[in-house]
């Protein structure tokens, strides 16, 4: 029998026979849908609480007794003196996050490709991995050692460049070189898996035609692995609003607050840090929400242009 | 003579990969050398220049300072316990669901894997997340709530299930017409042949469990990991110091060593691990992108 011979879905009358012979089967997994709907599908019903007016002292009270307010959470959240700053910054990084990662990403991994010291091309592989699998909270304890005031980069070229001091979309492009510095051996994964899969014959009839490495590298290899870009960006473009707040967090410091502050940690602020857990969900709602519109936007605008789809 | 002129030229570029490599490599490392030879060096010395990948006057006294004065042996501990703990019901939760989802026989298979996948594309959001742990499940400062709400992944589910799919079905089978029941098929034939993918789950999630720090910022901070720990002195820059300990130690302790210090207890394991499971984890990165 073949490896990958499995059975067909099998349309099946509810009998409570079925439900006893499999049982086991049931027993493995209900307890698990039991986990699914408390930790992940309960939150989801507490979107209505962007609707209404949620604080601690009325948390406890019945969902129908509570204020409704309709979008008062949200226009509370859009006028709010942070909330322009909060969109621009997180559009600008997530923006430049998305253009330098991606592209640095595929020149490492066209490289990684290219070079024929196989040796050499594992070694830097399993070290470009290595910051990937450290935590934020290191980074930003190495972050702020190399790159504050007088840390290691100020003393080493001896000038102060005032990266981690100037409340500027500069912290934009520090926090984006720091994301790519981290994780560019590991998404470079993806797309050398891409390059794995492109029919070798194409390379070996370039050669014959005379066509150098270079040439090779622009007409066979990123044609080849376009569709993964397209993707990955419509993928990353779904998350534009979702830059994690525990990078931006651990990252800035009172100096460069203004320009640090994202959608996310704006939810936290408000909501938690305020108390006021309505504008808080409505705040995190709008996040998601306009994250899926993006998403079904690019994937839509790839089909239109002739691109692989992700749905 | 054309010809190897080019081929001459075209490994030219082999040779400028090479040196880009090696700047690469050096930019990668030096940061991690760095401060591997600040938290073993002397406090004092390290204040005339940081710029050094080897200790210009080796010490262990940043060390002794945190693990005697500064009390990193409790979340050190506790960091290893929710690691361990966190991997193990990992793996064999995943790995008992993803069973079942592949299982196309089963009834509700359907219904539990849409209701599965749907909660990776939409979720509730930090607050009524926050709500839900703190309030109404009441788990905050509870070692619970390092455990149960990130107790699956569906990503991992979708991997192991995959996996679990490329098997010869008529291994089941013949265990079947053995009498065997579902569990038993699960726990002595798929559990077994399913090793290389969990190594990859269990490394994935211990690796997450180890290097969380938003839980205990948000719900547990009186049961602070090493990670929390580490943020906690980030943050106040500079440490309560005891003036009667420090003069005990003869060597004054300066935050920035003892930060260094903290940062490789909390790196170490990482770098222990990583290359060791490194076959597994792009194995199973690939197979997730290929399928699904």
């Amino acid at each position: 029998m073949k490896a990958n011979d499995k059975p067909k879905a099998i349309k099946q009358k509810f009998s409570w026979q079925l439900m006893f012979k499999q049982r086991y089967l049931l027993l493995m997994s209900v307890p698990f849908v039991i986990w699914l709907i408390i930790f992940k599908y309960v939150p989801l019903w507490g979107w209505t609480m962007a609707f209404q007016d949620v604080r601690p002292k009325t948390f406890a009270v019945p969902v129908w007794e509570r204020d409704f307010v309709g979008f008062g959470n949200f226009s509370k959240a859009f006028t709010d003196r942070l909330f322009k700053q909060t969109m621009i910054n997180t559009i600008g990084t997530s923006i430049l996050g998305i253009l330098l990662g991606t592209v640095c990403a595929i020149i490492f991994a066209l490289m990684l490709n290219e070079i024929r010291f196989v040796k050499f091309k594992k070694v830097t592989q399993t070290i470009s991995y290595l910051p990937h699998f450290v935590s934020w909270v290191v980074i930003a304890s190495i972050a702020k050692m190399v790159l504050n005031d007088g840390g290691m980069l100020d003393t080493l070229f001896n000038t102060r460049m005032k990266l981690m001091s100037t409340n500027s979309p500069v912290f934009w492009v520090v926090v984006c070189f720091i994301n790519v510095w981290k994780e560019m051996g590991w998404d470079a994964i993806v797309y050398l898996s891409a390059m794995a899969g492109i029919d070798a014959g194409l390379y070996e009839a370039a050669k014959v035609d005379g066509a150098g490495r270079l040439k090779r590298i622009w007409h066979i290899t990123l044609p080849g692995i376009k569709p993964t870009i397209v993707v990955l960006l419509i993928m990353s473009i779904g998350s534009t609003l979702n830059v994690g707040m525990e990078r931006q967090m651990l990252l800035s410091n009172g100096i460069v607050q203004d320009h640090a502050m994202v959608l996310s940690w704006f939810s936290y602020l408000r909501g938690i840090g305020n108390s006021n857990y309505g504008v808080g969900t409505a705040i995190g709602m709008f996040q998601s929400l306009v994250g899926i519109a993006l998403l079904l936007i690019a994937n839509k605008i790839a089909g239109l242009l002739g691109e692989s789809k992700l749905i | 003579m054309n010809r190897t002129k080019i081929r001459s030229r075209e490994n030219i570029l082999d040779w400028v990969l090479l040196v880009v490599f090696i700047v690469l490599i050096i930019i990668t490392l030096y940061p991690f050398l760095n401060v591997l030879a600040i938290s073993f060096n002397d406090p004092i010395d390290t204040m005339r220049n940081i710029n050094f990948v080897i200790p210009r006057q080796f010490t262990l006294s940043n060390y002794v300072y945190i693990f005697e004065e500064n009390n990193l042996i409790s979340p050190l501990i506790l960091s290893i316990v929710k690691t361990v703990v966190g991997a193990a019901t990992g793996v064999i939760c995943t790995a008992m669901l993803a069973y079942v989802l592949s299982r196309k026989d089963f009834y509700f298979n359907k219904v539990f894997t849409l209701l599965f996948v749907v909660t990776m594309y939409v979720s509730g959001g930090l607050i009524p997340e926050y709500l839900l742990l703190m309030r109404t499940l009441g788990l905050g400062n509870n070692f619970l709530v390092y455990i149960l709400p990130g107790l699956i992944w569906v990503y991992n589910v979708i991997l192991v299930r995959s996996f679990i799919e490329g098997l010869p079905i008529a291994l089941q089978e013949a265990a079947r017409v053995d009498g065997a029941n579902d569990f038993i098929i699960w726990a002595r034939i798929i559990l077994p042949l399913c090793k290389p993918v969990l190594a990859t789950v269990a490394l994935f999630v211990a690796v997450g469990q180890w290097n969380s720090f938003m839980d205990t910022y948000l719900y547990a901070k009186e049961l602070p990991t090493l990670q929390y720990v580490l943020y906690e002195i980030m943050e106040t820059a500079t440490i309560k110091i005891d003036p009667h300990a420090a003069e005990q130690m003869k060597n004054a302790v300066s935050p920035l060593s003892v930060r260094m210090a903290i940062t490789i207890v909390a790196t170490v394991p990482i770098i222990i691990v990583y290359p060791f499971l490194q076959k597994y984890f792009v194995g199973g990165m690939t197979v997730g992108a290929v399928k699904d």
